[in-house]
């Protein structure tokens, strides 16, 4: 069965989605990447979604539920890479974004969690 | 434009949907729909096959290609001998649902589509057409 690589960047494990997901797919996804950030001690999660060419309610769930699941666990999740086609549809969709941190690509995503970062751990410090 | 025979995709699995996604992608790219418009039947698509599958406990999605003079369309008929919907109002509603989605499925591929036509009978089964005009 196919399954979608993890990798771990320092404090971010970065998920690139290449293939057209099913959703055993999906669902292992977030089994894989809680478990990940538990064992890897990471801060932040990067999902870059730019070879997917729709995002349907189902994959929408998906990244609010590891968008959540990672917060729980202490970590924050930004989903780059979104095309235009898609971005247009889901707002059509009606899909709810308001809990996903979003960034233009992977070096905008990485900036954005490594302020996210910074600041929890002044707050840390406090 | 040679106009091809309407195929049938059975939908039982997930995977099945993954495959109706790339059937429908592909008729849309034959008749040269835009990249927008190919976006939109896609998840239109993906909404509707996964609703034959969880609600209709399974059927098949029908693609027909509407080549009438100048006027050039794709038209997908998904199809389910499921329980139906009893109440089709409260299930074009955003947010409504039976199951544990979203509630999009059915009132989100409506907007993504310009034909969308429901028709249940309670007992007997679902049929949703969509069409899509280039």
């Amino acid at each position: 069965m196919d399954k979608i690589p993890v990798l771990k960047i320092g404090d971010i494990l970065l998920i690139t989605i290449q293939v057209d997901m099913h959703d055993q797919l999906a669902i292992s996804l977030q089994d894989d990447l809680t478990a990940r950030i538990v064992k890897d001690h990471a801060k932040g999660v990067l999902i870059d979604i730019s070879s997917l060419e729709m995002v349907d309610s189902f994959i929408g769930r998906m990244l609010g539920n590891i968008a959540a699941m990672s917060q729980a666990l202490g970590a924050q999740t930004v989903v780059v890479g979104m095309r235009p086609a898609v971005a247009i549809t889901i707002v059509e969709l009606g899909l709810p974004m308001e809990n996903i941190q979003t960034a233009l690509n992977v070096e905008r995503g990485v900036r954005k969690l490594k302020s996210a970062m910074d600041e929890s751990d002044k707050g840390f410090q406090r | 434009m040679n106009q091809p025979e309407p195929e049938t995709v059975d939908l039982k699995t997930g995977e099945d949907i993954v495959s109706a996604r790339k059937k429908v992608r592909t008729g849309m790219i034959e008749l040269g729909f835009t990249l927008i418009d190919q976006t939109k039947m896609v998840t239109a698509a993906s909404e509707l096959a996964r609703n034959t599958i969880d609600y209709g406990k399974g059927g098949t999605m029908r693609i027909e290609h509407l080549v009438n003079g100048e006027r050039i369309g794709i038209r997908l008929i998904f199809l389910d001998h499921g329980p139906g919907i009893p109440d089709i109002q409260q299930a074009l509603k955003d947010g409504f649902t039976t199951g544990s989605g979203l509630g999009l499925g059915l009132g989100g591929s409506k907007r993504l589509v310009n034909e969308f036509e429901i028709r249940s009978e309670p007992g007997k089964g679902t049929q949703v057409t969509v069409t899509r005009w280039r």
